[in-house]
């Protein structure tokens, strides 16, 4: 028998008798850096592959989304912060060990660069729009020559971005369920899929969408894979990686993750879509919707299940 | 150079919590809050049972993944390997609270993310951290592991002795004599 207590009482808040120093903001936060990942990659890719009529929502229209959605999660990180009137302290200094930091820097590029992307397109959705200053209108003109450079840079910063909603958590390995490399790429295929799924929801082109569903077919695949992988790997892991497995596998998390992520979030999806591609008339918008749920519940278990796997005082899991 | 670092004898530590106190007091640690506490663990089965007592902190390690993980270098490593944090650069993401494995740090109510410092403070001026200067044991032994001649060297060269989850690579500097 090994019994542990703490005799002096410690119950710092925010800290005991469970870690919660991240609430509601940062999985917010990181659902939308993947849908926007998601977005900005396949908008790139298919103006880079010349198929921005073809596929013109996702190429043209999804994006202008994008500097919205940046917007809101930039603002559930700023409401994360404790010390707010300090957070330009993130500009002053790149830290290459620290995930946040470059993570800070790659929006200060994703943001801006979102921004003119949306703005060289922005007269061919809205005929009728008129930038009102003219510095504005040469300035746009300009960029428009470099939309080919645009596109390969959002090809590249939104798959780090991707990337890096899960390597900022997986970087922690105090938290044995974060601990795990398979959250970069997890996060990354998520937030890819949640992006074509938005993409489905706001298309109006039926070729269009079957493509999107097509790709996502692939995408969720890729992901019931990964997440079998994560948990056979914590399996094969230490006690603490063991038990972080086990919150899933019988433990408080079972029934919320299995059902609304993995049957709802991506199997119901993916028979859905797997139908609609052998011909069967399934409406997108169920499994486009199931997905961006399933993707947002799978950031809050994630955000959550690792600030209660630890290594020190199990006592305060039996108590739960 | 010098490195800090601490060793508490849990052979003579009795849990009397008044490291705790004198750090509240010294620290002025907000109502609620600690800086440092006290762990018992209870092995073996009825009637044989052990009892070890330790008086838990910061482990100042030269590993920190506080400082690694930290987006401004708040966290950094200060005079004699201390790991402090310096308050107007701290943004109070609370990346480093999240790394910490040993829970060390929390939110001060002031928005800054706040520990154990050693008491750097009283260190400067010659003097003992205030949990090491009111133990009535004398269970905890501050001192400089690179000076051959201190207590905490030569403790630390004639007794057993183990870290807190030293698994996590973090390489602490708080030495639990067994």
């Amino acid at each position: 028998m090994k019994e542990t207590i703490i005799t002096s009482g410690r119950m710092n808040p925010g800290i005991d008798p469970v870690l919660h120093a991240w609430g509601w903001e940062i999985p917010i936060y990181l659902f939308l850096g993947g849908v926007v990942a998601g977005i900005l990659f396949f908008s790139a890719f298919y103006f880079i592959r010349g198929k921005s009529e073809q596929y013109r929502t996702t190429v043209k229209i999804a994006p202008i989304f994008v500097p919205i959605m940046l917007a809101v999660g930039l603002l559930a990180l700023f409401l994360d912060l404790t010390h707010k009137l300090y957070f330009w302290r993130l500009y002053t200094i790149i830290r290459w060990e620290s995930p946040m930091s470059w993570g800070a820097w790659i929006l200060m590029i994703v943001f801006p660069l979102s921004l003119i992307w949306v703005a060289t397109f922005i007269k061919d959705i809205f005929p009728k729009w008129d930038w009102k200053l003219p510095l504005v209108e040469k300035v746009v003109d300009r960029f428009k020559g470099y939309q080919r450079w645009i596109a390969w840079g959002l090809l590249i910063t939104s798959l780090i971005l991707g990337m890096y909603t899960g390597i900022l958590l997986s970087a922690f390995n105090a938290r044995p369920f974060w601990n795990t490399a398979i959250l970069g790429p997890l996060f990354l295929v998520s937030g890819l899929s949640t992006g074509t799924a938005f993409v489905m929801l706001i298309s109006k082109s039926h070729e269009e969408k079957a493509k999107m569903g097509q790709i996502d077919l692939i995408l969720i695949a890729t992901e019931i894979f990964l997440i079998i992988h994560m948990f056979m790997g914590f399996l094969a892991s230490t006690e603490v990686q063991i038990h972080a497995a086990h919150m899933f596998l019988g433990g408080s998390y079972t029934a919320v993750f299995w059902t609304f992520v993995f049957v709802l979030g991506l199997i119901v999806p993916f028979i859905s879509e797997a139908l609609e591609l052998g011909g069967y008339n399934v409406p997108v918008a169920v499994p486009a919707a199931l997905v961006l749920i399933g993707g947002l519940i799978l950031r809050f278990i994630v955000v959550d299940a690792g600030q209660a796997s630890r290594w020190l005082y199990k006592f305060v899991e039996q108590l739960q | 150079m010098a490195r800090y670092a601490m060793a508490i004898d849990t052979k003579r530590c009795v849990g009397c919590a008044d490291c705790v106190v004198a750090c509240q007091t010294e620290n002025n640690v907000p109502i609620g809050y600690c800086r440092d506490w006290i762990v018992q663990d209870t092995y073996g089965e009825y009637p044989n049972l052990h009892l070890e007592i330790r008086s838990e902190r910061c482990n100042h390690c030269a590993d920190s993944p506080c400082v690694r993980c930290c987006p401004t270098s708040a966290s950094h490593y200060a005079e004699g390997g201390v790991v402090l944090v310096t308050h107007d650069e701290c943004i109070g993401c609370k990346a480093c609270v999240a790394s910490c494995p040993y829970d060390a740090r929390y939110v001060h109510p002031e928005g800054y993310i706040d520990k154990c410092t050693f008491c750097i403070h009283r260190v400067k001026e010659g003097e003992d951290p205030a949990c090491v200067a009111v133990c009535p044991t004398h269970c905890m032994i501050f001192g400089d592991l690179d000076d051959k001649n201190s207590e905490i060297s030569k403790v630390l060269n004639s007794r057993k002795y183990k870290t807190l989850i030293p698994e996590a690579g973090t390489n602490p500097h708080v030495f639990y004599l067994l």
